[in-house]
């Protein structure tokens, strides 16, 4: 079976919430909606204080090139547009929602019907994707539609679709496959047909037998979806990683996978975009999975952009238990730490993950015993325990030349350090300070 | 409620720690200490108690006047070095109290000056043990006869402590004709340093380190490996002059070196190929200074000579990067 | 005999051959350089601070003889005394420049901005700023994890666990720069040192509206504008709801320390203020001046 081919680490898995079926999550009475929920620029506002706004109207417009457009989640009245502490308590622009019932766009087909044919051109379709404000949901929040709007000197050879959920405790892709397979199908073949490509390869690893069964049965009724189960190792369901175990191709450093070739997308996106090109329903929801060891219940939610992580946790689970740890928005090993309960979730959020303070607490760092396992657990073959050294002496330019940024953030080497070092902040920071001096180089 | 935490991603770490890691060395190093407490008695188990007791002790004192730290004694790798410097002396009744030399030598100068576990460049049990042949030779080569048990240690102390010539001794002295038969070293009724005489009970631990991938199979192999095939050489050349390659890899210290000692996360390279060619250089080392050196057991030598290496191998052996 | 003969003979002549690889070696590859360089590194501090902007003390001699005149160049570690030693060894007068401080403009005691969330990560303020706000929520606040204080190369800067804040020892402290450099927040700044060391500063960087930096911090600057109103100088400008005092303006009357409803204006080394009956006691939110007494030498940022 194909898997990458260096480092890696198996975390405990905790798929606990598999059994979840996705549940629509009650609107919230008033929302906040961010008008940078994607990687880049954020929108502009297009509607003003006062305004009635009803579901999947445009409220943000992007105007840059690096952009995606937001639409409103709700329907209700705008009580103001300004700046909101998102969940990492960093100030954003957002817009201020009183939802009142429940109205949508006539345009939107909300009927349950599955719509299978699909007549737009390459180039139709591309552009409806930035209409309706699509981006990548496994995480990066890249806007889709740059992402299918291949340079004309490139050329796209494999679409590959991310269903690999590496990531322990999330469950949203497992759930998305096993209860709308086809949507994914035709949402894949509308992208294999945007890049013009003969085969789209869905990975999952082997853990979810379930999936893997569905997808394949589906996929069998479809032109060229070729369903590729893959051993289980983290980080898999990273994109260098994953275009590495499915076409043995090996990213540059500093290129991009169209580089090589190949072009991926989450298995969540592929259903967002069947909704957006088939049913003209712009990006307002994403499935959650609510998920931790200590909670009564586990449940995958579609939840619309905007409601807060506290409206979340108060209808999942009343309160968060006692020995509460760490929120998590996102997996453990890649997730961010929610700070601020107040924020809104954005397209990028896949989970709310509750841990447990025995597991969130870091223990006390301890000198370097030299075991190389931070080398051996790192997929891109760096050296983390010598980043961490020359990044505490402020040696980052030869951190640089070690290929610091070549590091994509998946913390096999903190989660496997023995002497519980710090080693992906570290990283982190040299990255950080590299990229500075990299820009002053510039000028 | 408490407070909510926030740190950068993983918020999850493997159940690995340092504390684990030389904890698992000590578990591998039982089966030896049985071996050695079955063939040499009392002496060897109070060798080990001192020996390992010192250690602590002298980390202990070390980190609480000296340095002023929060005391490790705990993660047991004073355990480990006080282990490993018994087994590497001879099973004598004066070696009870040497050997607390050796623990100040390992614990003080091997480790903590260099700022305590992780930071020392030599092998610190190597370092006492090297101190002590240097400073003690005639007590270090002084190897009291296998086979005596502990029951015929504590009836007669005194009568039994004759002392045997071990095989290396033997062969440096005697020529070819005095080495004996191979099973009997591979199980372990030969004369020695306590840890070094059965090759099963080392072979055992190692096993379990392999399995626990505490150790890669990289440098003990790579060790051995070199240690045989560069004595067949020697003895496919010359058949008196040099001890047949089986006999060389079993006797002496290759098996715990190459096992406990040349694996010592902290003073061996982190890559597989560095460690190929610690190996290597260690296998090379030994057998070198075996037959063309004064001393008729090489391996401490070889071993910290390839300690002072390892930053270079280090620096020279680079993981293979993904993106290349 | 003989023995001895040739050794004395061998160590002789490899003696000579190597003096005289040496020499030419020496001479070939000899670097002209202005002995004037080396006087002036000579009476630099020679900490090699870099607070100068240049890579060490005998970078920035090479800079002053290379220049010719101390224009644009100044040894902040040094200050007004070695200036005037450059000067004279370079032949042109020093460059008059008031004697400065650095001044921690945060008032994020533990007790002002209390925590909401514990931080878990690594001990370093660059990195904690790239990953949140902070413990305390206020994104524009002092993280206390002291990538000052080991920036300070002359040992004049600690962080006090108890307020969680960097305090500066002023006896120490020669305005080099570094900590301004290594704080990711720019909340550290260079003032002068005012009169008898006085002076009179905002504490705060917020740059938030009101309310929102209460919500972080009961003492963050609300950008109320009292303080500019009341400066019968004009000292004070407020821009992003953040006031600023200009210290070549101010002239350390501290009518502002009393109208500010949130203390965020310091004033330190102070001497005690005499209770007069008539005049009503400073709010008690702003830090009374009795708190740090004259001969305090520290600022209590």
């Amino acid at each position: 079976m194909k898997t990458f081919a260096m480092g890696g680490v198996h975390p405990e898995e905790n798929k606990i919430s598999t059994a979840a079926v996705i549940e629509e999550f009650p609107l919230p009475k008033t929302a906040v909606i961010l008008m940078n929920q994607h990687l880049g620029a954020p929108a502009t506002p297009c509607v003003a204080k006062g305004d009635k706004v009803k579901v999947g109207q445009l409220i943000g417009k992007a105007e840059a090139f690096m952009c995606a457009n937001v639409h409103s989640p709700f329907s209700g009245t705008v009580a103001k547009v300004e700046t909101c502490k998102d969940a990492f308590g960093l100030t954003k622009p957002a817009i201020y929602i009183t939802v009142e019932g429940d109205e949508w766009e006539e345009s939107i087909d909300r009927t349950p019907d599955i719509k299978r044919e699909c007549s737009l051109e390459p180039k139709e379709i591309v552009d409806k994707l930035k209409e309706m404000g699509v981006v990548g949901l496994g995480g990066a929040t890249f806007p889709t539609h740059i992402k299918y709007s291949i340079a004309p000197d490139k050329k796209a050879e494999y679409l590959i679709i991310n269903a690999v959920e590496c990531e322990p405790y999330l469950t949203s892709d497992h759930r998305v496959m096993m209860e709308h397979a086809e949507e994914i199908c035709i949402g894949v073949s509308i992208l294999r047909k945007a890049l013009g490509v003969p085969n789209a390869y869905i990975g999952i690893e082997n853990n979810k037998p379930e999936p893997i069964a569905v997808m394949k049965a589906m996929a069998a009724k479809f032109e060229g979806i070729i369903v590729e189960p893959l051993k289980v190792k983290y980080p898999q369901g990273a994109e260098k990683q994953l275009i590495n175990a499915i076409t043995g191709r090996r990213v540059p450093s500093g290129k991009l996978p169209i580089d090589v070739g190949c072009v991926v997308s989450n298995v969540g996106t592929a259903y967002a975009v069947y909704e957006a090109i088939q049913k003209n329903k712009p990006l307002i929801e994403n499935i959650l999975t609510v998920t931790g060891k200590k909670l009564q219940a586990q449940h995958n939610y579609h939840v619309r952009f905007g409601t807060t992580y506290n409206d979340i946790i108060a209808h999942a689970m009343g309160t968060l238990p006692e020995t509460t740890g760490k929120v998590i928005s996102g997996g453990p090993m890649m997730g961010k730490a929610v700070s601020n309960l107040d924020g809104p979730t954005t397209k990028g959020a896949s989970s709310v993950l509750v841990i447990d303070e025995s597991e969130a607490t870091r223990a006390t760092e301890s000198n370097c015993i030299r075991c190389g396992k931070c080398m051996n657990a790192c997929p891109m073959g760096l050296e983390p325990y010598l980043f961490s050294s020359l990044v505490k002496n402020r040696r980052i330019e030869e951190a640089g030349a070690h290929n610091i940024l070549d590091c994509i953030e998946c913390g096999c080497c903190f989660f496997s350090c023995p002497a519980n070092k710090p080693l992906l902040d570290e990283i982190r920071l040299g990255k950080n300070l590299y990229r500075g001096i990299l820009m002053a180089k510039k000028k | 409620m408490k407070l909510l935490n926030v740190s950068g991603s993983p918020h999850v770490h493997s159940d690995e720690s340092t504390k684990k890691i030389m904890w698992r060395v000590n578990l591998a190093l039982v089966p030896s200490l049985i071996v050695a407490i079955a063939f040499f008695g009392l002496n060897a188990l109070l060798i080990s108690i001192v020996s390992v007791g010192s250690c602590i002790l002298f980390q202990w004192l070390i980190e609480k006047f000296l340095l002023k730290t929060e005391s490790t004694i705990s993660d047991g790798s004073a355990v480990v070095t006080g282990l490993l410097l018994a087994f590497n002396v001879p099973a004598t009744r004066e070696m009870i109290l040497l050997v607390i030399i050796a623990a100040l030598v390992a614990i003080g100068i091997g480790k903590m000056s260099f700022g305590g576990l992780g930071k020392n460049p030599f092998n610190p049990a190597l370092v006492g043990r090297v101190f002590m042949l240097i400073s003690f030779p005639v007590q270090m080569t002084t190897w009291p006869k296998p086979g005596q048990n502990l029951f015929s240690m504590v009836s007669q102390p005194t009568t039994d402590l004759t002392t045997g010539p071990t095989p290396l001794g033997m062969f440096k002295e005697n020529g070819v004709q005095a080495v004996g038969d191979i099973w009997g070293y591979f199980v372990g009724h030969i004369g020695g340093s306590l840890g070094e005489v059965s090759a099963l009970a080392i072979l055992i631990g190692a096993i379990y380190l392999l399995c626990r991938r505490v150790i890669s199979w990289h440098i003990p192999v790579s060790f051995i490996g070199t240690a045989f095939i560069f004595s067949g050489i020697l003895w496919l050349c010359d058949k008196t002059a040099f001890m047949d390659p089986l006999t060389t890899i079993l006797t002496g210290g290759i098996m715990l070196g190459a096992c406990f000692m040349a694996t010592d996360m902290v003073t061996s390279p982190m890559t597989k190929s560095g460690q190929l060619i610690f190996g290597f250089g260690c296998g090379l080392l030994t057998i070198i200074i075996r037959n063309w050196g004064n001393y008729p057991e090489g391996v401490s030598f070889a071993i910290l000579l390839m300690n002072a290496v390892t930053p270079l191998i280090n620096r020279w052996c680079k993981p293979k990067r993904f993106a290349n | 005999m003989t023995e001895i003969w040739s050794a004395v003979l061998v160590l002789s002549i490899t003696g000579a051959i190597f003096a005289m690889v040496l020499y030419f070696v020496a001479q070939k590859f000899k670097v002209v350089e202005d002995p004037l360089i080396d006087e002036v590194a000579e009476v630099l501090p020679g900490a090699n601070c870099g607070g100068c902007g240049k890579a060490g003390c005998r970078a920035m001699a090479e800079a002053f003889v290379k220049q010719g005149n101390m224009d644009g160049l100044s040894c902040p570690a040094g200050g007004a005394e070695v200036a005037k030693k450059v000067a004279a060894l370079l032949g042109c007068t020093p460059e008059e420049k008031e004697p400065q401080v650095a001044v921690v403009r945060c008032n994020g005691t533990c007790a002002n901005a209390t925590a909401k969330t514990h931080y878990d990560g690594l001990q370093d303020c660059a990195f904690a700023n790239s990953l949140y706000t902070g413990e305390s929520g206020c994104a524009f606040g002092c993280l206390g994890l002291g990538n000052c204080a080991r920036a300070c190369q002359f040992d004049a800067l600690s962080v006090d666990p108890e307020t969680g804040l960097p305090v500066v020892d002023e006896s120490k402290c020669v305005a080099c720069g570094a900590c301004v450099k290594a704080c990711p927040r720019g909340i550290i700044e260079l003032r002068n040192k005012g009169m008898k060391d006085r002076r009179v500063f905002v504490a705060c960087r917020n740059k938030e509206k009101g309310g929102d930096a209460r919500k972080s911090c009961s003492a963050a600057c609300i950008g109320c504008g009292k303080c500019a109103k009341t400066c019968p100088f004009g000292a004070i400008t407020v821009e992003n709801n953040l006031a600023y005092i200009d210290f070549n303006i101010c002239k350390l009357c501290r009518k502002c320390v009393a109208e500010c409803p949130t203390g965020a204006i310091h004033a330190v080394n102070f001497p005690p203020k005499v209770e007069r009956p008539a005049a009503p006691a400073p709010t008690a939110e702003a830090p009374k001046p009795e708190a740090v007494p004259a001969s305090n030498n520290q600022t209590q940022a």
